[in-house]
């Protein structure tokens, strides 16, 4: 079982999903959970087998599939990709549980356990095309989710959703053939395999193509500005299970795609693009802060906090170093946990009330104590307050892209900072001051069911803001060696300066340390 | 004197027409069966054509042993030509209609069926496209392209509607202009190089280092416009959505297969030695029409009302798509070309399939034409299995991982990429994500909007009966779960395709 754990948690879902329609109606929220919570014990299983101090591949599957062209069913985890896969389960798991009222329940929880196998599958394929079949497998769930909950735009919200990151990835997709036709040049074998292709040492411009075909690929589904418009969108429309597991992985795919893909494979492009991608994230950054600032409705407040936040990942990727790079994707787990709990919340007022205006709201800390309570400490949380799991990623990230550029990391702080006012607005004009319509006076505070999908995940806000250890360190191993690779791999001058070795950094500052005894 | 004519039976090598004959045997049979005992059920018919097609499945089964043995067979004066293509393609032809034939074995009574010539005819156009794929002879090509397209439009006109009649003669009279552009052009090249033969035609020309390139771009252009009728690229296309909508849901998918395949493999044959002897001028006129093809279909199919039309827009995008591979003209790409042929025949014969069990006899009031999107609304609560094999075949269509035709968009994109037609291969994978467009709209229909109100779900499976029930969900097995048998069929495909010299 050790051996195949990954394929277990990849295809266990989609079974489990099959099995569901012959389960009445009535049971299969139940069941539901039931599948949910086995699959997020066997992930803790997964992290429990994992051995931190190995910085590569584990766990890893091969089966071929079209050998002859070089296409193999190959999974692998590593520091990185474990903790998403882990938290995608446990998010699945939260969500399931969480959901309220639904029609056609049954075909939400299968929809849902199927795009539960998507999102493992994505996080531990290791070869490009089994990569490419998860990664595109994914929009089916989540249109039909978006499309069939949705709200009242919902069709066009789901078509948005689906042609954007469709054909962002069908572009990504001839970069991926063109990589498997280099390898073949180089070696005269056809491989899709990743870590093969981490071997080819490609000229820079032949890397700066093929950086943005992938690019292009990755930002739409991350998204960043421009290419960010889907996402209110859909947002706006899917109903909260669809927007917690939107935010809380599907994004992640991109995030984690460039860490997977882009820097380690084309490490001279990633330095040469460094300065353009990050100044495109500040803008992300501040723009999006804006517009969240002038919306009405608290869930596109929420969506677009959540694109802002987005860009300080994208930031930390591209700081190339390893503070940068683990702490963005320790902030992509925190982003996680904490988007996915703020969309839940909203999910909570919305089902009481029926709408997501603000200025319907007021006074609610009077009326709703325990829900204002966990929402101010989402709230924190989502700032960036210290001792919260978001200080933890954002910290890092800047750290590491302040290595890179001082004048640009300074303007993404300050615009982080910003951005904590219409966060703290909107948290005031809903919960602060007088209760001023009736409808709000007698609102049930959250029920025992909201308290079981929140508490867990305020639980971990807290525990892993103060207390980041045992998952920053495997992440750090594994982000260690992504640093290494492109150190190595990497061609001209300004790459080997930018991307510092840290075998070299370790070995210096031990001299540094020795000599100081 | 004469002398007289000394032939052996051995150089005839006879056998290399059985596949040809099986079918014209049993059209004859049945034929003979209607003379003696007339009004017998369909089903008799059905089964007879499918044991044939069984046989001749076999002949050719025995004929692809031979070539892997011995490699490519001349026979009958070396008119016949048993290579790698003729292999393959025959084998997606006959393939295809033992698919296709089952499915007039519907719920409800139609007019075509009940005629043993409906099937008699059926089986000699199929012997018609065998003898068009398995000749480099532009006579047989001729002939057998005739055969076929006679039987076609008489199949077409038996549908007995009048839409149908005006898609038969509409077919008939664009099928005519097209054989008189390619006799026209077969006899330029007749006139240039004194054969009928596509190799001697090939060393000769290549002989007089293409002395009289002006005649050979003319005869070029017209047996171009000729096979892009046939194969419908865009701007000969015109008839292709009138003729569908025409013609039976089971006729439409089989036209978008198995005459295509036919018509692929002649032009394959045709275009691709002058391609790569460096015959520029084509080069550019096929990338213009591939280009063209894929992207102009792909709009109109975006703004029809009607799913069999918009299915019809789809296989004009899909042939430009494929047609792709005749412009690379490498070994890998015309293997592409194979593999997406059979991918594709699985998921089209599967939603045009699903087309044709939802056939209503009479429509009702709310409804502008059979196979309107309206009526597929709301199918998810009133039909779900029927609902989602639907969608399966759309997303196969749409060329979503891992249903089957996205491993021959894969592969044949990777082969326009290996060959250096970088650009080529953009605009075909951002053709696919246009085209997800219209086939998502159905998905849309299906899954996400409200049911017509009087609508009960049974209109879905009117149609159905166990055989039509057993290859829809042939055909959804086979478009989920190709992957597992991809590798055996590429290397199959390439090795029949490379031995076979393109």
């Amino acid at each position: 079982m050790v051996d195949h754990i990954l394929s277990i948690l990849i295809f266990f879902p989609a079974l489990a999903g099959m099995f569901g329609f012959m389960i009445n109606k009535d049971s299969i929220r139940a069941y539901g959970v039931a599948v949910g919570v086995i699959e997020f014990a066997l992930s803790l299983l997964l992290w429990f087998w994992f051995d931190g101090g190995v910085a590569g591949m584990q766990f890893m599957e091969q089966i071929p599939l079209l050998p002859s062209f070089g296409i193999n069913y190959i999974l692998g985890v590593d520091g990185i990709s474990l903790f998403i896969i882990v938290l995608s389960a446990f998010i699945t798991m939260i969500g399931i549980a969480s959901l309220t009222e639904t029609p056609n329940v049954k075909n939400m929880i299968v929809t849902l356990l199927f795009l539960q196998m998507t999102m493992v599958g994505v996080f531990s394929a290791l070869d490009g095309i089994v990569f490419y079949v998860f990664w595109e497998l994914s929009l089916v769930p989540m249109l039909y989710i978006i499309g069939a909950w949705g709200g009242p735009l919902r069709i066009y919200a789901s078509i948005k959703f689906f042609l954007y990151t469709f054909a962002g990835s069908l572009v990504m997709l001839v970069g991926m053939l063109f990589m498997a036709y280099f390898y073949y040049q180089a070696t005269g074998e056809w491989s899709f395999a990743i870590l093969d292709w981490y071997r080819l040492i490609l000229p820079e411009n032949l890397q700066l193509w093929l950086f943005l075909a992938f690019f292009l690929g990755f930002a739409i589904k991350v998204p960043m500005f421009p290419f960010h418009t889907w996402l209110p969108y859909a947002h706006g429309q899917a109903p909260t299970i669809g927007s917690v597991i939107l935010a809380a992985i599907l994004l992640k795919m991109g995030t984690y795609a460039f860490i997977r893909f882009s820097l380690p494979m084309f490490p001279d492009a990633s330095v040469a693009l460094m300065t353009p991608i990050a100044i495109i994230a500040i803008i992300m950054i501040i723009y999006t802060a804006m517009v969240a600032f002038a919306q009405k409705d608290v869930k596109q407040v929420v969506a677009y906090s959540s694109i802002s936040h987005m860009g300080v990942i994208i930031i930390g990727t591209f700081a190339l170093n390893v503070e940068g790079i683990s702490g963005s994707v320790f902030l992509m787990i925190a982003h996680g946990v904490v988007s996915g709990a703020l969309f839940l919340l909203v999910g909570v007022i919305y089902d009481r009330r029926h709408t997501k205006l603000m200025s319907e709201f007021g006074g609610l800390a009077h009326v709703m104590p325990r829900y204002a309570t966990i929402f101010g400490l989402m709230l924190m949380a989502s700032v960036g307050l210290p001792l919260t799991i978001n200080f933890v990623g954002e910290f890092l990230s800047l750290l590491g892209f302040y290595q890179q550029s001082h004048i640009l990391t300074l303007l993404a702080g300050t615009a982080i900072i910003v951005g904590a006012i219409y966060m703290l607005a909107a948290y005031k004009k809903m919960f602060f001051g007088d209760v001023t319509k009736e409808e709000n006076k007698n609102l049930p505070d959250v029920n025992k069911r909201e308290l079981l999908a929140l508490i867990p995940l305020s639980i971990i806000t807290i525990w892993l803001g103060i207390y980041p250890k045992p998952v920053l360190e495997p992440i750090n191993k594994s982000a260690e060696a992504i640093v290494q690779l492109m150190h190595d791999k990497s061609i001209t001058d300004e790459a080997k300066m930018r991307i510092p070795s840290p075998l070299n950094k370790a070995q210096t500052s031990q001299t540094s340390s020795e000599g100081a005894h | 004197m004469l002398e007289p004519i000394n032939v052996s039976m051995e150089s005839l090598n006879v056998m290399t027409l059985a596949p040809m004959l099986i079918p014209v045997i049993g059209a004859l049979f049945i034929l003979v069966v209607d003379l003696f005992k007339s009004n017998l059920d369909k089903t008799l018919y059905v089964v007879l054509s499918l044991l044939f097609l069984l046989i001749d499945f076999g002949a050719l089964v025995d004929s692809s042993g031979l070539f892997m043995q011995n490699g490519t067979l001349m026979g009958m004066f070396d008119v016949m030509l048993i290579d790698g293509l003729a292999i393959l393609s025959q084998f997606i032809i006959v393939g295809a209609s033992m698919l296709f034939i089952p499915l007039a074995l519907t719920n409800k009574r139609f007019h075509e069926f009940s005629y043993p010539e409906f099937f008699a005819l059926f089986l000699f156009m199929i012997s018609g496209f065998q003898f068009m794929v398995a000749t480099d002879n532009l006579i047989l090509i001729f002939v057998g392209l005739e055969t076929a397209s006679l039987a076609l439009y008489t199949l077409i006109a038996m549908h007995n509607r009048v839409k149908s009649f005006e898609a038969a003669v509409k077919y008939f009279t664009m099928g005519a202009l097209a054989a008189g552009f390619y006799s026209f052009g077969a006899m330029i090249f007749y006139a240039l190089t004194g054969s009928v033969e596509i190799g001697q035609i090939a060393t000769t020309l290549a002989g007089n280092g293409y002395a009289d390139l002006g005649f050979v771009l003319v005869a070029v252009t017209f047996l171009l416009a000729s096979f892009s009728f046939k194969l419908s690229l865009v701007p000969f296309h015109t008839w292709a959505p009138d003729v569908y909508e025409g013609s039976s849901a089971a006729m439409a998918g089989y036209m978008s297969i198995v005459p295509k395949i036919a018509a692929f493999v002649v032009a394959m044959r045709l275009f691709e030695f002058l391609i790569h002897s460096g015959v520029v001028w084509l080069e550019v006129v096929l990338y213009i029409l591939v280009v063209v093809t894929m992207t102009a279909a792909n709009i109109w199919a975006l703004v029809q009302t009607d799913v069999k039309r918009m299915l019809a827009y789809s296989s004009v995008s899909h042939a430009g798509f494929v047609m792709a591979a005749i412009l690379i003209g490498s070994t890998q790409a015309n293997s592409a070309l194979f593999l997406y042929w059979v991918l594709f025949s699985f998921t089209n014969l599967g939603s045009f399939s699903m087309l044709w069990i939802s056939r209503q006899k009479k429509l009702p009031d709310h409804q502008s034409s059979d196979h309107s999107y309206d009526k597929f609304a709301g199918m998810i609560h009133t039909a779900p299995i029927a609902a989602t094999s639907m969608a399966l075949f759309m997303l196969s269509l749409a060329g979503l991982p891992p249903f089957a035709l996205f491993w021959g968009k894969m592969y044949m994109i990777s082969s326009a990429v290996t060959s250096g037609y970088t650009v080529l291969a953009l605009i075909m994978a951002l053709n696919s994500a246009i085209a997800g467009y219209y086939y998502l709209k159905l998905i849309v229909y299906m899954f996400m909007k409200e049911p017509v109100v009087d609508n009960d779900g049974t209109v879905y499976a009117s149609n159905a009966t166990l055989a039509l029930r057993f290859i829809i969900g042939f055909a959804a097995i086979a478009t989920i779960f190709a992957f597992a048998v991809l590798n055996p069929t590429l290397e199959f495909i390439t090795s029949f395709v490379y031995n076979s010299g393109y």
